[in-house]
């Protein structure tokens, strides 16, 4: 295989965005990145998207927004995997340019979740329809189980789920292109709505529009687009039983174990060696399992990371940078392309005030459901 | 000889209080109290039905039974609340039962007498050998309309029997029923709420016919009132069971295990069906108990029955009728009770 | 719910039919063809009970369109005797009351109508198994 690249990235504001469509977000991002890399065409279009029937009625994006950026002929499809859309879409793309299938591959994820569909019902499609659904679960409702399941097994409290939003509240603060950039205390976390309890409001991340894309190339044609590529080290995908009543542990995420560890032996490295990293938060509670589950802290330290300051800016390993979803917002199909920009600009530096400084190798982890797909990231500064 | 081999009843969890009912449309509770014998009545879940009362009641009357399921060769719901105008309720309750596909299944509209209804043709099919066992079924969440006398009563629960020719808990010694064409109580096709001329239910309705058909079978059977252990009639109300017993002849102590509407309310096709799943959780062995349920439109169908030996040992082996009345219970405000009930306008 | 999707699952919905695999002796619930334990494809049918405990729970504020006019109602991760986890709701008791460990009885419910004019949909709800014990 050949080794790849990410040469440029782009993406839209997270947030309701009222005034664009599906397709304008998509176009706003990819040609962003197309303006950047200064390329005049590309060889294939993946389109992560977790559902653009149920939020807005259309499915067929490939095409779509192919033709959107002037691309028509250009082989593009549009890849689901639930809130994972966006990262599998990357993986999809790395393995094309590693096949030497492709030399210019565009990577992207699009949603668009505020054009008045029922957003709780849509969401729930990623769960187990027969099984779960039926039931009147919702998505928060789901993470409410393994976040009680988790307080009863590891005694994790509400005030631990609370820290993990105020910590990433204190980043997306620094992220422009956040949706919430601001801060919320440990009280306004833990007095915020029920939604699913124990989960609140602010333990949840926001619905949201947006779009993000990043280019991949081979390493050795890289320099042609940009003076700083950053390396896909390692890949990894998991997946584990859908439904949570199938899984042994409730609290365990099987499928981010087993991603992390296969993108961790595929790149060489381990968790120890990670500068920074972005884990799925969707809820303050996946973010306490997905750090436990990929061996970035000790378990026994999971729980308390956010409260310690171990993976706050300045801390041990700093997670989550961007915001996470939480303050970033969550726009389903586009997070995990969006989570590997936030990588992309730390190891390049561009990162601002929120920048870990001498950051190298840097980790991007995306789920999907309620964990039952889990894909894994590596990237490296060269 | 046929009779019950098994039974079992269900009645939700919720109550409203009369007083509660009362205060929403500023009636004196006490009125309601005294004058219709009602302290409180049972409520239906958003998540229960007549299907899901049926198919409760009948998995306990196959337990007490200790029947193989796929031996009822038909079941018969009697309700004025089937939750489909049309699609049987019965074919869910007996796929959920385990019962089936050889089964005849009917669903039954008689008013409140559908229940007795059910239990009548699955008694004589089993009595002509058409069907080795049969389960009757009067269920119902039973509506009635705001600030309606009704509104008091209408209440939710069911009872199920299986008839059939061996092992019997309880002996049918003789049946009889009355009917004729008597406009008491109605409900037109799409109405929500049923109607009903006042006055009119009491003599011409439920006296004429519960009195003649309870009449007629004591004749028929040649049996007295004081040679029954337990009686119980159609409770609309507190107070009409209690009146048509004594000027039958029946006392207050013959009539007072059946006699389970003050807390329960008017579960329509239940009713009768109820009261006598009641008296089955205690009845002794050579126990004779008389049954009339009553149906507007309108009819009645007497029962006489003997508890057997076996009755005692069955007993325990389901939820019984007091248990269920005296049991947890979750009280509901009007406002809780409007929107289980259906009552609130909302959006699709 | 398109009524070809509920009539397929009534046999597991309505009558909590369920496999033991023959190789593993996992309870497996709905019945698969393939062991999630095992990878074994023989098993024979078994019907759980209608009793079990709380593994997890949850009470849901933020609740589906279908089921609005529920919420706030307590859900829980339920396993049956026969070490089978199914996920039902649980009624009849304070929301708030309903924990990991909490024992249960099952009891046969409508859980989801098709709006006003479709189908209704049935299946099993949990309750407090002290409501049962109530009866002897």
């Amino acid at each position: 295989m050949r080794e790849v690249a990410i040469v440029a990235a782009g993406m839209t504001p997270f947030g309701e965005l009222w005034e664009m469509s599906l397709r304008q977000l998509f176009a706003e991002a990819a040609l962003d990145v197309i303006t950047k890399a200064g390329v005049d065409h590309l060889d294939a279009i993946y389109v992560g998207n977790m559902s653009g029937g149920c939020f807005v009625g259309q499915e067929h994006l490939g095409p779509l927004m192919a033709d959107q950026i002037g691309m028509a002929g250009v082989p593009s499809t549009r890849i689901e995997s639930a809130c994972a859309s966006g990262g599998v879409a990357l993986r999809t793309a790395f393995f094309e340019v590693a096949s030497g299938a492709s030399d210019l591959v565009l990577a992207s994820g699009v949603e668009k979740m505020n054009d008045g569909a029922d957003v709780t019902n849509v969401l729930a499609t990623a769960a187990d329809q027969e099984l779960e659904v039926y039931h009147g679960i919702t998505f928060p409702g789901l993470y409410a189980m393994i976040a009680r399941a988790h307080m009863e097994a590891h005694g994790t409290t509400e005030e631990d789920l609370s820290w993990v939003s105020v910590k990433n509240h204190r980043h997306g603060a620094l992220n422009p292109k956040a949706q919430f950039p601001r801060e919320f205390t440990l009280e306004q976390v833990m007095n915020s709505t029920p939604v699913a309890e124990p989960l609140r409001l602010l333990h949840c991340s926001p619905v949201s529009d947006g779009a993000a894309a990043v280019l991949l190339c081979p390493l050795d044609q890289a320099t042609r687009y940009t003076d700083q590529p950053i390396r896909i080290l390692g890949t990894g995908q998991a997946t584990s039983a859908m439904a949570l009543a199938d899984r042994k542990d409730p609290t365990f995420l099987d499928s981010v174990q087993l991603s992390g560890e296969r993108a961790f032996t595929m790149a060489g490295v381990g968790p120890d060696d990670i500068d920074v990293a972005e884990v799925h938060d969707c809820f303050a509670i996946s973010e306490i399992c997905c750090i436990d589950a990929l061996g970035l802290v000790e378990r026994s330290q999971a729980s308390g990371a956010a409260a310690s300051g171990l993976t706050a800016l300045g801390g041990r390993i700093p997670v989550n940078t961007s915001g996470g979803l939480k303050a970033k917002g969550h726009p389903v199909g586009a997070t995990g392309i969006a989570q590997i920009i936030e990588i992309f600009e730390q190891l390049r530096g561009e990162s601002g005030d929120r920048q870990v400084s001498g950051a190298r190798l840097g980790l991007a982890q995306n789920m999907g459901g309620s964990g039952a797909s889990s894909v894994v990231h590596i990237l490296e500064r060269i | 000889m046929a009779g019950i081999v098994g039974y079992g009843a269900f009645i939700p969890r919720k109550r409203i209080t009369a007083e509660e009912i009362a205060r929403q449309w500023g009636k004196d509770p006490e009125t309601i109290r005294k004058g219709l014998l009602l302290e409180e009545k049972s409520v239906p879940g958003i998540d229960e039905d007549t299907i899901t009362i049926s198919v409760e009641a009948g998995a306990d009357a196959i337990t007490r039974a200790g029947l193989e399921p796929s031996k009822i060769g038909a079941l018969y719901i009697g309700s004025e609340s089937h939750p489909y105008a049309v699609k049987p309720s019965g074919t869910i309750v007996i796929d959920a039962l385990g019962i089936g596909p050889e089964v005849h299944v009917a669903d039954f509209e008689f008013a409140c007498k559908a229940g007795s209804e059910a239990m009548f043709v699955s008694l004589g099919l089993v009595e002509s050998g058409r069907v080795e066992y049969a389960m009757g079924i009067g269920a119902d969440t039973s509506q009635g309309a705001p600030d309606d006398a009704l509104e008091f009563s209408a209440s939710a629960g069911g009872a199920a029997f299986i008839f059939g020719k061996e092992n019997l808990l309880v002996d049918v010694l003789e049946t009889y029923s009355f009917t004729s064409d008597t406009p008491d109580f109605w409900r037109r096709e799409g109405e929500f709420y049923p109607r009903h001329g006042g006055r009119f239910t009491g003599e011409p309705a439920y006296f004429k016919h519960v009195l003649g058909a309870s009449r007629a079978i004591l004749e028929k059977t040649g049996l007295k009132p004081s040679d029954f252990r337990h009686a119980v009639f159609h409770m609309p109300n507190g107070k009409f069971p209690q009146q048509a017993g004594k000027k039958l002849g029946f006392t207050e102590k013959q009539m007072e295990v059946g006699w389970i509407v003050p807390t329960m309310g008017n579960t329509y096709s239940g009713s009768s069906p109820t009261g006598l799943a009641a008296i089955l959780d205690i009845a002794e062995p050579d126990d004779l108990i008389f049954m009339t349920s009553f149906g507007s439109g309108a009819g009645s169908d007497s029962f006489v029955f003997k508890a057997t030996n076996l009755l005692p040992e069955r007993q325990a082996l389901g939820r019984t009728v007091r248990s269920m009345l005296d049991g947890p219970k979750h009280y509901v405000t009007y406002g809780q009770y409007a929107k289980l009930r259906d009552k609130i306008i909302v959006n699709e | 719910m398109p009524s070809p999707r509920y009539w397929r699952e009534v046999p597991s919905r309505l009558r909590l039919e369920a496999a033991r695999c023959s190789g593993c002796g996992k309870v497996n619930y709905p019945p698969r063809p393939i062991c999630p334990g095992c990878r074994g494809d023989q098993s024979e049918p078994v019907t759980l009970s209608k009793t079990g405990t709380i593994i997890t729970s949850t009470v849901i504020h933020i609740a589906p369109d279908d089921f609005l006019f529920e919420a706030p109602y307590a859900i829980a991760v339920v396993e049956t005797p026969e070490k089978a986890r199914l996920m039902a709701q649980v009624v009849d008791c304070d929301p708030s009351s309903v924990g990991p460990g909490m024992d249960v009885s099952l009891e046969f419910r409508l859980i989801r109508k098709e709006a006003r004019s479709g189908i209704l949909c049935y299946g099993f709800k949990a309750v407090p198994a002290a409501s049962w014990e109530a009866q002897s």
